[in-house]
């Protein structure tokens, strides 16, 4: 059974600032791949690169960050190596972001009709007027009310949560292939999340459009993704499909992070956080990151380790822990 | 050093201008030390040595003795090489200073009342678009007409003509920066009115200033160059760029190009390099720039 | 106050927001002002944020604070700490009155109509988590700097202190001391959310309003912040208007829960009532919507019906268009928030 061509095909990017303090591994060794209409969540720990990492795969990472490492193949043409151009041309058509700070998308002294338009000229030939009836549409989509009123107005006269949903409108107006979503409903009720999440689910079912989606809320991911990625300080410690990494995570970091959810607390009881803290990326340990913190460290955990592959029920899983490495590595000579 | 230059930039051109300003820079700071003659002191001029063309070794009775005039010599007697040094001394010493100050005042002034608003804000703007809808050599001359000569006059006058545009692009920066929750943040922590002013919307508003400023010294300099050339602003025994072209254009009809020729190529090649180095400043400054 | 609907069930009231309003008037451009000029009919555009809303909260209370987006929760938490001068109203700040004249322009803050040496004093202790973390801090400033600004300028701290005090507060929210020197762009969003965390409780404030805080944090990171919050409460008697969407974590710190609904409040009570004796429609399919990790390729729904708009709302009750059990007075008289059970309110005319 060969699989077919992904839409994104991430191999060993990695993504590193260098800074006073030292060298900053951002994105370190990350491998992920989305199939055409498929959704992948992306979780993981605040910090841990998770947006780095979609920034890492369009080509948008700030000096001093750079790519050190990687492939990077949307639709088979490796983004890396891509002309600069080129590049520019396939964002904000065929692959969108949607930024965590709807303001990087969102210029503040501009009307958001005139950035809809533009965005929509910028890669189609339409009309003004007909450009602008898209506009509306796609406001409406996003559940804005009286969205031909609100075209005339400028980002900071909307609520936090109204820019959020401007910007994912102006992110799908193109129809693009693949799209990036980064929490892009943190400021969203449930009912408008709701609304948010049908808009895409359509979009994947009708159109194919792929889909990462970056996320803490757990139960989006376990409603809307089908396969998961868990992130810990700039890697990936844990993949797979959505049901069997929720119900049976095999790294303990997920296992915390599972732990942690209000919901499973009596209300006004303390909240049982993963204990510790996140290490600096600028000296992250040669083993296993999550060592410090993790309650079933053993020696082995200080010795560098790649990712293992384990068979699941609903389709391969892949985790990066000693626990569940297949080889029982050489004893290490130094205890903790 | 190599890193700064590289990202400054990696183009030939860019660089050249970055160079033939430092030299110029270098140079007018040193006229006292590397130009064979005082021009302006009168004792050191002869007359006789007047309009020699470029090159004429002439060994006259002045106070220095003979010397070489590489570069020829004006209607006066003055080493031309030498003016043109002290030229541009007088010129960026006028083109900055009026620079900085319009920019000190303007931008206080555009910062006051881009955060409060109201009567300030209309007070100040009104007086500034009103001296903006005037051609700027038209406000410099009425001024120079009141006030006389000389080179703190000209600043007075090239201030007056520019702190009204740093004013203005002050504002309207304020007016963005003042609604962005940072100075809702500091307001909240109970900072003071000043504290907010300069430590959080100055610094937010300082950097397209910066480059407008930078442009501005060039257009400043050639204002007073025109200035002069008209003959207002500075006396004729200290001849600035603008002079000594307005000197040498009598006689260029009878083929003494060099009092003309020779000035306007410094002039022209400070203006430009100028404008140049500003040009890249306003991208270095601006790291985000390129992500758009 | 036996009439404020939202009365806290405890005494000693630390802020109170007696039928406060907020108007935001879009002034009309130069293009329509002249369409206007010459008789075409160019409505100016009002959006009311914040409608003829009371609300009491008493000192060591947590009071959550949900609703649609948009409906207007960020702008009465800036009312609440004075960062707008509400359109009608009051504000009390233990019982006296404070700030904020009525009908000022937007630009002026209530806080600025305070004599200098009142508004320190009374400013620093009622403090805000902005929602956009990025937005609310200055770009050119060093965070650490940031941080330790406004406590230095207080005299809250020595400058000696400044570097213990200010690592054992950025480790108290998760974060690195070390990176005290960087600027605010290089952190990821959730890091931001912190350093807005950080700062609002540098100046020991004794009134917070967090206005979705936490949503930029990881479930674990947000158990340490909440806990923080939690144990300030707990220490030093802190209170706080916790806005959130996230009605598991408002279900978990709040002891009161305040439901709003464009620009109105439609219900309020303990957070065990709201969440199983819950009794406005509005309440009701909010809650219905919460989601749960054990649901798998869950079908999402659009919105049903038109949203509603803050520029033309709807007469009434504002929730009438969408409301299953809506009827005839529903549509033409706004109801009035009532007593349903002891401590719980609600603005609907069903019976309880
Ligand atoms: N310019 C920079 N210089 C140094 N380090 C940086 C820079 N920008 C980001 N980082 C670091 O890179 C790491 C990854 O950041 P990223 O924004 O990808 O995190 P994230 O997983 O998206 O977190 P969050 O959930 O909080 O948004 C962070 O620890 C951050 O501090
Ligand atoms: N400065 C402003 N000028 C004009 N309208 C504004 C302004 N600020 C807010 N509004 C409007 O007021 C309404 C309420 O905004 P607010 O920010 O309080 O909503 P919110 O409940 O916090 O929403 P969210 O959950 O999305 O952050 C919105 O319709 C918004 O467009
Ligand atoms: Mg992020
Ligand atoms: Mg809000």
């Amino acid at each position: 059974m060969t699989e077919p061509l992904p839409v994104l095909d991430v191999s060993h990017l990695s993504t590193h600032f260098a800074t006073a303090k030292g060298v900053v591994r951002a994105v370190d060794d990350v491998s992920l791949r989305v199939q055409s209409g498929q959704i992948l969540g992306l979780v993981g720990e605040s910090g841990s690169g998770k947006s780095m990492t979609g920034f890492s795969i369009l080509g948008l990472v700030d000096p001093p960050g750079k790519v050190v490492a990687g492939n990077v193949l949307f639709k088979g043409q490796n983004l890396l190596t891509m002309d600069p151009e080129r590049l520019r041309q396939l964002r904000g058509d065929r692959i969108a972001m949607i930024f965590q700070d709807p303001m990087m998308t969102l210029n503040p002294v501009l009307r958001i009709e005139t950035q809809m338009v533009e965005t929509l000229q910028a890669h189609q030939s339409i009309s003004r007027s007909l450009a602008r009836t898209r506009a509306i549409e796609a406001l409406a989509d996003v559940g804005i009310p009286s969205p031909a009123e609100r075209l005339s107005a400028y980002p900071h006269q909307f609520s936090g949560g109204m820019r959020q949903r401007v910007a994912i409108a102006i992110a799908l107006l193109n129809r693009p292939d693949l799209v990036i979503a980064d929490e892009p409903t943190t400021a969203l009720d449930v009912t408008i999340q709701g609304q948010i999440l049908a808009l895409v689910q359509r979009l994947c079912r009708e159109r194919q459009t792929s889909l990462i989606w970056i996320t803490h809320d757990l139960s989006v991911i376990a409603g809307l993704a089908d396969q998961v990625a868990v992130m810990y300080a700039g890697r990936i410690v844990e993949s797979g499909p959505v049901q069997s990494v929720l119900a049976a995570p095999l790294h303990p970091y997920t296992e915390g992070l599972l732990g942690a959810i209000p919901a499973l607390h009596e209300r006004g009881e303390p909240l049982r956080a993963i204990p510790g803290a996140t290490p600096s990326l600028a000296s992250l340990p040669t083993g296993c990151a999550f060592a410090d913190r993790c309650p079933r460290a053993f020696a082995q955990c200080s010795v560098p380790l790649g990712e293992t592959e384990i068979a699941g029920d609903a389709g391969p899983r892949r985790t990066r822990c000693w626990l569940h490495s297949p080889v029982p590595a050489p004893m290490p000579t130094i205890q903790r | 050093m190599r890193k700064l230059l590289d990202a400054y930039s990696p183009h030939f051109a860019d660089r050249l201008a970055l160079f033939a300003l430092l030299v110029l820079v270098v140079a007018a700071l040193a006229a006292p030390l590397i130009s064979p003659q005082n021009p302006y002191d009168l004792a050191q001029l002869n007359i006789a040595d007047g309009r020699l063309p470029p090159g004429t070794h002439a060994g006259s009775d002045t106070a220095t003795g003979p010397q070489h005039y590489w570069l020829g010599s004006d209607d006066q007697g003055r080493d031309m090489f030498s003016a043109i040094l002290y030229g541009l001394r007088i010129s960026l010493t006028v083109g900055l200073s009026s620079t900085l100050l319009a920019l000190a005042f303007g931008l206080s002034l555009g910062l006051l009342a881009g955060y409060f608003g109201g009567w300030i804000d209309t007070a100040v703007m009104r007086i500034a678009d009103i001296q903006l809808s005037f051609p700027a050599i038209l406000i410099a001359l009425v001024l120079l007409a009141v006030l006389g000569q000389g080179v703190g006059k000209i600043i007075t006058a090239l201030f007056a003509v520019q702190w009204a545009y740093y004013a203005r692009t002050a504002r309207s920066a304020a007016l963005v920066e003042r609604n962005k929750d940072y100075i809702a943040a500091a307001r909240l922590l109970g900072l003071s009115t000043w504290r907010i002013l300069f430590r959080h919307l100055l610094p937010n508003c300082l950097p397209p200033l910066i480059v407008v400023s930078a442009l501005q010294v060039a257009s400043a300099i050639s204002l007073e160059a025109t200035l002069s050339f008209l003959g207002i602003g500075l006396p004729i025994t200290e001849p600035s760029l603008g002079l000594l072209i307005s000197t040498g254009f009598q006689y260029l009809m009878v083929g003494d190009y060099w009092i003309s020729f020779f000035p306007g190529i410094a002039l022209v090649l400070l203006i430009v390099s100028i404008n140049l180095v500003a040009d890249r400043l306003r991208d270095v400054l601006n790291p985000r720039l390129q992500k758009q | 106050m036996t009439d404020s609907p939202a009365s806290a069930s405890r005494s000693s009231p630390l802020v109170e927001l007696r039928h406060i309003s907020k108007l935001f008037v879009r002034s009309p451009d130069l293009a329509a002002r002249v369409a206007q000029k010459l008789g075409a009919a160019v409505s100016t555009e009002t959006v009311h944020a914040v409608d003829d809303v009371s609300l009491t909260i008493a000192r060591g209370e947590i009071v959550g604070l949900v609703g649609e987006s948009g409906c207007g929760k960020s702008t009465l938490g800036r009312l609440a700490v004075g960062l707008y001068a509400p359109t009608s109203g009051q504000r009390f700040w233990y019982g006296e009155e404070t700030g904020g004249a009525p009908g000022k322009q937007t630009e002026r803050l209530a806080i600025d109509e305070l004599p200098a040496s009142e508004r320190q004093a009374i400013q620093i202790r009622m403090q805000m988590v902005f929602q956009d973390a990025s937005a609310s801090l200055n770009p050119r400033m060093r965070v650490g700097a940031a941080i330790s600004e406004a406590p230095l300028a207080h005299g809250l701290i020595k400058r000696q202190d400044r570097e213990d005090w200010l690592a054992q507060l950025m480790r108290r929210v998760g974060l690195d001391p070390s990176l005290a020197e960087r600027y605010p762009h290089q952190f990821s969003g959730g890091q931001r959310a912190r350093l807005g965390i950080a700062r609002a409780l540098a100046v020991q404030p004794e009134f917070i309003v967090c206005d979705e805080a936490v949503a930029a944090l990881d479930v674990s990171i947000q158990a340490q912040i909440i806990n923080l919050f939690m144990q300030l409460r707990a220490d030093l008697g802190l209170t706080y208007l916790f806005i959130s969407h996230d009605l598991g974590v408002v279900r978990h710190i709040s002891d009161r829960v305040v439901v709003m609904y464009l620009g109105r409040i439609v219900e309020v009570a303990s957070a065990a009532d709201i969440f199983e004796r819950r009794h406005h429609p509005y309440t009701r399919a909010l809650i219905a919507e919460l989601p749960s990790l054990s649901q798998r390729h869950r079908v999402y729904q659009p919105v049903q019906g038109e949203p509603p708009s803050p520029i033309h709302p709807p007469k009434g009750c504002h929730f009438h268009p969408r409301c299953p059990f809506a009827r005839a007075e529903c549509i033409t008289e706004r109801p009035a928030l009532r007593e349903i059970a002891p401590g719980h309110w609600s603005a609907c005319v069903l019976e309880p």
